[in-house]
């Protein structure tokens, strides 16, 4: 069963000590400065945003169908069974399909290395194969962001939607998005404010179908046309080639005849 | 050696163009461009690769001709057309060698294959369509040298490279543009489409025949060569009917889409639109629609390089135009990767210069200096491979 992540903004208190952990845990910097960057970087995985008294946290969202594992050509994205979606950095050619690709614009560059890699969230993908939670996870005071099934955590959404009507909107982001993603977002206000793209227009389609609709014909095509066009260089030098030996035929017969 | 404008502006464009390959190699790629997160793909995505696969369209277009549809009045045209295609690969190549983060690790895709990704498809298509082409490229070569053994051996697998040449760019044009098919919230509605495949594979046809025209053109100017007229105009004419089957193709996908309203209304976008429309389309055919323009070597060469202008602008506003209102600003290409990309053309111009002084991709009694005896060289004028390969 795939695991998950229920980001509540409604208990959130911006604490950012998830910014914190995750920094910890991905031995990425992180000071004073860093923590009042208000946008996802190279090296910030998680980002708490704050407007007015209400917070939102982004991070990838662990796609249940990810583009980015879609596109690569060199396959360094993939989805473990667990649900992180992982990196591997060796294999890594940096043609940034991924980052022009993803609808969450969640893989950051080091544009300023000489060897780049892509940055983002990987679901602290050891702790979850060993059965523990995520760092950011462990770490929240109010459970805001919390850990688990991504079943359990659908229906205990559900459940917090139903019993608290007036604090949420009857939604959970995440749940069909582009097919369904592992993190999970309920909220009293709009997730689109907070720069998350709208439902209707990314659509619930996963998004390798998009590709993989022409990509599937490929397979087929390859012998078809090199047939056709086997077939018509074939045909057309024939004809060619009869042509030529009518011509010589009717050649030999008029200096026959003139003999 | 004359000291010219011309070669004065090349060593301008090669002394600027190895000050940035300077920094793009000691100091990363943000030094160099203005991408960013959000536009993770710039000016030499959208110009050295997408562009420069397109221009080297000709190759196949020629080929296929002559070979498959066995017209016989361009083979004069098919070897500077497998030059230009052959060239503009590589140049590609060497492009993508700066565009790509890690080019170090470009092997990769050999081994950690993902049949799923557009990406890869291209990829594999680079690689074997590039050796398809230098194997086609290699009988001027042999030539060059009268190496008769070699050229036998190419002859006898000539129908092989023929047709994997033309299956290989199929594939390849058409995924360049399969490659944002799973883009459709990021791209503009303007340039979105399924038929995306469609778009780029029919647009390249017609940027073949047109390229072919330019470069034919070009070099008879530069090289005091005798133009074959008939060649020209026929190429023309079977320009301006791609030029109305492409214009016709993204009539068809703008009507589908209920698109045809929008794209009159005046904004950002719909500004490039009409550009990339009207050199495109709309002033091209318009022009060869003319018998005058059409049987004249001045109007055949304008009509190309307007329609080249025009797919260029295309390519462009997929790559680029089409991406800034969804990432809400604009990229604006440093100057350094525009220099890479001038070094990079000025490169290709030098190559073809110097494959066409020392390799018989033109036929010799063509050359002024030499008695042009022949005002309008009939093709059996060349006894070469190409000439008899696959009869």
């Amino acid at each position: 069963m795939s695991k998950a992540l229920l980001y509540d903004s409604t208990i959130c208190i911006g604490c950012k000590q998830c910014e914190g952990a995750c920094a910890t845990q991905n031995k990425l910097p992180y000071n004073d400065a860093i923590a009042a960057e208000e946008r996802q970087s190279e090296h910030k995985y998680t980002v708490v945003m704050t407007k007015g008294d209400k917070f939102m946290r982004r991070l990838c969202m662990h796609c249940e169908h990810p583009a980015c594992a879609s596109v690569c050509p060199v396959g360094a994205f993939h989805k473990t069974k667990e649900g992180p979606v992982v990196y591997d950095v060796w294999k890594c050619i940096g043609c940034r399909y991924c980052m022009a690709t993803c609808v969450f614009s969640q893989p950051k560059y080091e544009w300023g290395s000489l060897n780049p890699r892509v940055r983002k969230c990987i679901m602290c993908p050891d702790r979850v194969a060993a059965g523990q939670q995520t760092a950011c996870a462990e770490i929240c005071p109010t459970g805001a962001t919390k850990f688990g099934d991504r079943d359990d955590l659908i229906r205990e959404a559900q459940d917090r939607i139903r019993q608290n009507p007036s604090t949420y909107l009857n939604r959970i982001y995440g749940l069909h998005e582009v097919g369904g993603t592992c993190v999970l977002i309920l909220s009293g206000t709009k997730v689109e404010d907070f720069g998350y793209p709208a439902t209707e227009k990314i659509g619930e389609t996963p998004m390798p179908e998009y590709t993989g609709r022409v990509m599937e014909r490929v397979p087929d095509f390859i012998p078809v046309w090199s047939l056709v066009l086997g077939g018509i260089y074939w045909i057309s030098h024939r004809r060619q080639e009869v042509a030529e030996a009518e011509a010589h035929e009717h050649k030999e017969k008029k200096s026959g005849g003139a003999r | 050696m004359k000291f010219t404008f011309w070669r004065a502006v090349f060593v301008v464009i090669m002394v600027l163009g190895l000050y940035s390959t300077y920094v793009r190699y000691a100091h990363g790629l943000g030094a160099v461009t203005n991408m960013t997160d959000q536009f993770p793909w710039g000016f030499w995505i959208g110009f050295d690769c997408l562009c420069g696969v397109m221009l080297a369209a000709g190759g196949f277009c020629i080929v296929g001709a002559v070979y498959l549809f066995n017209v016989q009045s361009l083979r004069s045209v098919m070897r500077p057309a497998i030059l230009t295609a052959f060239l503009g690969y590589l140049l590609f190549i060497v492009g993508l060698l700066f565009d790509l983060g890690r080019p170090w690790f470009i092997w990769h895709q050999l081994i950690y294959m993902n049949p799923h990704s557009v990406m890869f498809e291209v990829g594999m298509c680079v690689m074997t369509y590039t050796t398809v082409l230098f194997f086609e490229f290699l009988p001027n070569v042999f030539e060059r040298f009268h190496m008769q053994k070699p050229i036998k051996w190419i002859h006898k697998i000539y129908p092989v490279l023929i047709v994997l040449g033309i299956l290989l760019s199929t594939l390849h044009q058409s995924s360049l543009g399969s490659l944002y098919l799973i883009m459709p919230s990021k791209l503009h509605p303007f340039w979105y489409s399924p038929a995306l495949p469609f778009f780029f594979f029919g647009s390249a046809v017609a940027v073949g025949l047109a390229m072919t025209i330019f470069e034919s053109t070009q070099s008879s100017k530069a090289l005091g060569r005798q133009l074959e007229l008939s060649v020209l105009v026929r190429l023309g004419g079977a320009l301006l009917v791609a030029l109305w089957i492409n214009a016709l193709l993204r009539f068809e996908d703008y009507f589908h889409r209920d698109m045809l309203r929008q794209i009159f209304k005046p904004s950002y976008e719909a500004y490039f639109l009409w550009l990339e429309l009207a050199l495109s389309f709309v002033i091209p055919i318009t022009l060869l629609s003319f018998k005058k323009v059409r049987l004249s070597p001045n109007g055949l060469y304008l009509a190309s390089v307007i329609s080249l202008f025009g797919f260029i602008t295309n390519r462009l506003n997929v790559s680029l135009i089409g991406f800034e209102t969804y990432v809400g600003h604009h990229y604006v290409p440093k100057w350094t990767e525009f220099s890479v990309t001038l070094m990079i053309v000025a490169m290709g111009f030098f190559l073809f210069r110097m494959a066409v002084k020392y390799l018989p991709i033109f036929p010799r009694q063509e050359f002024v200096g030499e008695p042009a005896a022949l005002p309008n060289t009939a093709p059996a004028a060349l006894s070469t491979v190409l000439e008899h390969a696959g009869d």
